[in-house]
């Protein structure tokens, strides 16, 4: 029988929770690294035993964590994280040129063939690259050199790199998403870069349809169709076609279109999953009430999945990294929030219940679906 | 040999469990003592440090002796309770919540 492990990335530390296929009994192994921010933790496809995690502290900084057996024991990776050559500068909230610097890794993307390769998005926004398991990480400067990059601003959480989808059918294509700046694709393995975010319009930039200044909050593809993307953006539900060249949007009835992340069904690539958050400045769901809004259409008709969710005084958020799916049959669905729950549902949405229900803030949620 | 003292989650890092022993070849500044830990634990690089500016991390404080180290060159000599080993170097991290 099949075993799901979901990892946890908390405000206090990471956390392991493992299940057969059953997926209604859970063990919870943690916290690790206890008193740490886990912004991110997450398995190779190539060696689901090999995870990554991302460390960070405001006293100690960024540490890599990594694990050869499925999150049993963790050693220490490299942490040296320096942009290539010189830096410039970005803008700052107020609109003045602030100089780049590196902050902590937000999100940590392993090859889908190398147990060894991983990706890392980093705050202020910038991809890294590691070849040798995560001891040395190396920029990937032509993101940062693009020649848009002097107007990127952070968003609320920082300027983060946060999103990075690799695409499993054209071999060196990738996507990284970045607040506040928006998508951008490589086509040649991450040597250059362009921004893909015609058809997004944000009210908060000067131009609302410019080319960059969007604040993505998350992308998301399914395997089956790497040239669909997804997309859940400060404001606005949006999808593409082809790649990325063009986004039009798929809010349709959701109550609002605010929200962090989103995330496809493992075997409906049409069925597409987000959190609606009430506004920007009310980080809680509508009404008190957290529903996962599921779409069986690629967007524009959802409707709200309730069953097992809190219907009164639930005033948490789920962060755009803390949704993910298994990858069983039927597909299970997976999210976290900020008061510490982790919900799953067995049943592609239908129903939900909490694994755990009182960790630290809960950043990130990953899930692996092993043999 | 000198003494320092690490917090806790600096000590977890380092898998040790209590003070940590250097032997300190040369002058005793704070920079050879910083350089002789890392070389003993290269997990604490950057974590104290930063990597290539050797910049003091902001939240972190260098205390010897009741005296505050923190804002002192890096070349500057520790005091000779720290150097004969009668009293530790703390790397302390700030009284910042979180």
């Amino acid at each position: 029988m099949s075993t799901i492990r979901v990892l946890v990335g908390t405000r206090k530390g990471a956390f392991v929770l493992t299940a057969d296929g059953k997926r209604d009994r859970w063990d919870v192994s943690g916290p690790h690294f206890g008193g740490w921010e886990i912004y991110h933790l997450k398995g190779s496809p190539a060696d689901p035993n090999r995870l990554y995690a991302s460390q960070s502290s405001s006293w100690f900084g960024q540490v890599i964590q990594r694990s050869h057996d499925g999150g049993k024991t963790w050693e220490s990776a490299g942490n040296k994280f320096v942009y290539d050559g010189v830096t410039g500068t970005h803008l700052w909230y107020d609109g003045t040129p602030h100089p780049w610097g590196f902050a902590r890794v937000w999100h940590l993307e392993p090859s889908l063939t190398d147990p060894d390769t991983v990706y890392a998005g980093v705050e202020d926004a910038a991809l890294f690259r590691s070849a040798d398991g995560g001891q040395t990480w190396q920029e990937l400067p032509g993101l940062r050199n693009h020649a848009s990059a002097s107007f990127w601003q952070p968003g609320a959480g920082g300027m983060c790199l946060h999103t990075i989808l690799l695409d499993p059918s054209h071999p060196g294509r990738m996507f990284v998403a970045i607040s506040a700046a928006g998508t951008f694709r490589s086509d040649d393995d991450g040597k250059t870069w362009r921004p893909v975010n015609r058809g997004l319009q944000s009210e908060g930039i000067p131009d609302p349809k410019a080319e960059v200044g969007h604040c993505v909050h998350r992308i998301a593809m399914h395997r089956s169709r790497p040239g669909v993307l997804f997309m859940q953006k400060h404001w606005d539900v949006m999808r593409s076609d082809d790649a990325g060249e063009s986004w039009r949007e798929v809010s349709g009835n959701l109550p609002t279109d605010f929200g962090f992340p989103i995330d496809v069904h493992a075997h409906e690539p049409e069925t597409i999953y987000v959190v609606p958050i009430k506004s920007d400045s009310e980080h809680y769901p509508p009404e008190g009430k957290l529903r996962v809004y599921r779409s069986r259409t690629g967007g524009n008709e959802w409707e709200a999945l309730t069953k097992g969710l809190p219907q009164s005084h639930c005033y948490v958020n789920v962060l755009r990294d803390a949704m993910a799916v298994d990858t069983l049959d039927p597909c299970g669905v997976y999210f976290g929030t900020s008061g510490g729950q982790v919900y799953a549902s067995r049943d592609a949405g239908d129903s939900w219940a909490p694994i755990v229900r009182d960790l630290p803030a809960v950043v990130s949620v990953e899930v692996q679906t092993l043999p | 040999m000198i003494r320092v003292v690490l917090p806790a989650h600096l000590r977890t890092l380092a898998g040790v469990g209590g003070e940590v022993k250097l032997d300190v070849g040369g002058s005793v500044t704070l920079r050879a003592v910083l350089d002789a830990l890392e070389a003993s634990y290269p997990m604490l690089r950057g974590t104290i440090r930063d990597h290539v500016t050797q910049q003091r991390r902001p939240f972190l404080r260098f205390f010897a002796c009741e005296q505050d180290l923190s804002h002192e060159p890096p070349d500057t000599p520790l005091p000779d309770a720290v150097v004969k080993g009668v009293e530790p170097f703390l790397v302390v991290g700030a009284m910042a919540g979180g």
